[in-house]
């Protein structure tokens, strides 16, 4: 019987590679019964998906999330490129 | 089609500043670092422009060389301070159970709408902050992993470690990530009904 500790860690797992089919069944069988670890799970995937769309729309809109790059910084780096 | 190419170095840094700082930024989660890393990203550009073929766009060819750079970064720190030796599994584990195994407090709901999580601007500052909590390893692998979509057999060669190692430290960071932004995103803004 897989603890919840146990089945974080393979809820983790099969996001970076399948697992063995008895582990799938294990973690499946207590998803049924355990409300935090199948809640847990969403979460991961949500982070996942969520991380994917960000990184998605801020190369399709060039960048427009946090802040620009100081001007301090873009002045020191304009020097330097004039001075290599 | 790609666009004309001007190459002019003058024109970088207005041009291109920001779009490569906020891609650093996201990936590092240090402001000195990341400056660092895009002077360096334009200094050698400035130096390889002859090898620039054109084949991309200028900003496409100046994130591979940011990227670049920003991986030697990862090894670097890979190997400055290099993850403990042996089996991580076999290690404590600062996480939520308690010792049979059982959540000691389990995830709550999150409410809102999981969908729209990454229309909210202010969501990717708390997650770099979350990310700049964990230890360096740690939110790098998860960077490389998730910011960066690469396998894992590549991460495990970044951060000299075995892929046995690399499965814990990346449950680790999922769950200190998912941990921190239940506790400074979720918790906030249940309160305000969002």
């Amino acid at each position: 019987m897989l603890s919840c500790k146990d089945v974080t860690q393979l809820l983790s797992d099969a996001m970076d590679r399948s697992l063995p089919l008895g582990k799938r069944i294990g973690v499946r069988l207590h998803l049924l019964i355990c409300k935090f670890c199948a809640r847990y799970e969403r979460q991961l995937l949500q982070i996942r998906e969520t991380v994917r769309r960000l990184v998605g729309t801020e190369e399709t809109s060039g960048g427009t999330l946090g802040e620009p790059l100081s001007e301090e910084a873009k002045e020191r780096i304009r020097r330097s490129l004039r001075n290599p | 089609m790609a666009k004309p190419v001007n190459l002019d170095p003058s024109e970088w840094v207005g041009q291109y500043g920001d779009y490569l700082f906020r891609y650093a930024m996201l990936r590092l989660r240090d402001r000195a670092t990341a400056e660092d890393l895009v002077q360096e990203t334009f200094l050698a550009a400035l130096k390889g422009r002859s090898s620039f073929s054109g084949n991309s766009s200028e900003s496409t060819w100046l994130v591979g060389i940011l990227k670049h750079k920003i991986m030697d970064h990862f090894r670097h720190q890979a190997r400055e301070a290099p993850l403990e030796d042996g089996d991580l599994r076999e290690q404590p584990d600062p996480s939520s159970f308690d010792r049979s195994g059982h959540w000691a407090s389990g995830p709550t709901d999150w409410g809102g709408n999981p969908a729209d999580l990454y229309r909210e601007k202010k969501f990717l500052d708390q997650l770099t902050k979350c990310l700049a909590g964990l230890s360096p390893n740690h939110a790098n692998a998860f960077t490389l992993r998730e910011i960066e979509g690469e396998d894992t057999g590549e991460i495990c060669k970044v951060l000299n470690v075995t892929e046995t190692n690399l499965w814990v430290i990346l449950h680790r960071a999922r769950m200190q990530l998912r941990g921190c932004l239940e506790t400074h995103w979720f918790k906030k803004s249940a309160g305000k009904g969002s």
